[in-house]
């Protein structure tokens, strides 16, 4: 690894084992130390935003500037990247702001939500044309039973014992096995964290080993 | 409270012990794993892409790098960094998108860093990008990268919620493979009925392991399994003793 490599690596190794280490004893320094830690990485992830934003600027000037297919939409959205910052500069929760958050953001993102339940439930159709076995049939059966057990069906009202059913499920067999899936994505996370303060995973630095 | 830390730290200490010691072992003798379908799928979806000139899209979630959630979009970047390398001799770089601006910047440093080992020496810094900062913009723009840009195998990993659904949706229009993992219950479900190969749980940070990114990667993947055979004893010891009266 040439020394560009390594002080990066080295910086990040330092910094992991500290802030761990101030997660585990309770040391006054230690804690202090994690506590300026996190408050750089905040302040660095906040400048990222401003960067992620130039990057958004960039590929959609690029789409313009080669004519792709959907520069209109590439055009609409700088035009409303530039209207929206320039009115920003007044404040965040200026009236301007808030309307162009009401009756903009929010109803487009409350159609997705929309089309997504339409998604999905062609999804569940799609999933036994995928996969014919005995586990999409019970996730499709279950799905089905704790939505009838969620709300009355129109003119007949609640279906007996669908309730306690869905609670069951809920309650019982989903939460235990929830539990389950959890303290494996736990266990995966602290092996993930292990491997960047090894340095085995460098995603700062590229080139991983 | 001094006392959790400390068994708190000894359970890290311990793994990192075992990591250390099985992926020494492991450069001598590799192990093997159990064959998950969607990893030889992915493989051969891989394949497809060199060959056929079309494009890999990695969309890696939007996780906040101070949040816990990270560690799903830190796997999703440890499989980036080894399927860059993997499609280093296709004709198009991967595109990557996310829904966090400093996940954004470390995929391009990724794709930057896959580049150069490549010996290509050609990065396009657009070919990682922030799609939006809220769930549903994120998957609106990452939506048309599906459909317009000639993407034949869509890998999605780390932390999704509801909207990962409409991403699938836009894999399976484009008659394009999907791996899809997420950290997040709700999205496990929805990646379960619309993805085609979805990863349930942990299976997610087993990616690296499968995909032969290092042998600290197969080493992780025992430590989690000596780890999860301990829980289950300790389970099943707990369930013993309060049956005994003895907790």
């Amino acid at each position: 690894m040439k020394l560009r490599g390594i002080l990066p690596t080295a910086l990040a190794i330092a910094s992991g084992i500290l802030v761990l280490a101030g997660y585990f004893f309770a040391i006054d320094v230690l804690g202090e130390i994690r506590l300026t830690l996190i408050g750089w990485a905040v302040i660095v992830a906040a400048f990222a935003v401003f960067a992620g934003l130039v990057n958004l600027l960039m590929v959609h000037v690029n789409k313009i500037r080669q004519r792709e297919k959907g520069m209109a939409y590439s055009l609409i959205l700088i035009a409303a990247l530039i209207v929206t910052f320039l009115i920003g500069l007044t404040g965040p929760e200026t009236p301007t702001v808030s309307f162009i958050f009401n009756s903009f953001q929010l109803p487009v993102e409350t159609s997705l939500m929309a089309l997504l339940a339409v998604t999905l439930a062609v999804a569940g159709i799609r999933l036994l044309r995928r996969h014919l076995n005995l586990l999409s049939i019970l996730f499709l059966a279950t799905a089905l039973v704790v939505l009838l057990g969620t709300a009355p069906l129109p003119y007949l009202g609640m279906i007996p014992y669908s309730d306690w059913l869905r609670s069951q499920i809920a309650q019982v067999l989903a939460a235990g096995g929830a539990r389950g899936i959890l303290l494996g994505v736990a266990l995966g996370t602290l092996t993930t964290g292990l491997r960047i303060l090894f340095g085995a995973d460098r995603p700062y630095g590229g080139d991983n080993g | 409270m001094m006392w959790l830390g400390l068994a708190g730290f000894g359970v890290v200490f311990l793994s990192a012990a075992l990591m250390l010691g099985l992926s020494f072992l492991r450069r001598k003798s590799p192990p093997t794993f159990r064959d998950i379908p969607a990893f030889t799928h992915l493989k051969q979806a891989i394949g497809r892409v060199v060959e056929d000139g079309s494009r890999l899209h990695v969309s890696l979630g939007r996780a906040a790098l101070t949040t816990p959630q990270s560690a799903s979009a830190l796997a999703g970047l440890a499989l980036l960094n080894r399927l860059a390398d993997l499609t280093s001799a296709s004709d198009k770089p991967p595109v990557v998108t996310s829904g966090d601006a400093a996940l954004a910047l470390l995929s391009q440093d990724t794709l930057q860093s896959a580049s150069h080992a490549s010996g290509q020496g050609v990065y396009d810094p657009t070919a990682a990008r922030l799609t939006g900062l809220t769930p549903f913009s994120y998957a609106a723009g990452a939506m048309p990268v599906i459909h317009d840009e000639n993407v034949s195998t869509n890998v999605l990993i780390g932390n999704f919620g509801m909207e990962a659904g409409l991403l699938t949706e836009a894999s399976d229009r484009a008659n394009a493979f999907s791996l899809t993992a997420s950290d997040n219950l709700p999205a496990q479900a929805i990646l379960y009925a619309s993805g085609q190969e979805p990863l349930i749980g942990e299976e997610l940070f087993a990616a690296g392991a499968y995909v032969e990114a290092g042998p600290m990667h197969a080493a992780s993947l025992t430590v989690q399994d000596i780890l999860r055979w301990t829980i289950v004893v300790a389970i099943l010891g707990g369930i013993l003793l309060k049956l005994l009266g003895v907790i």
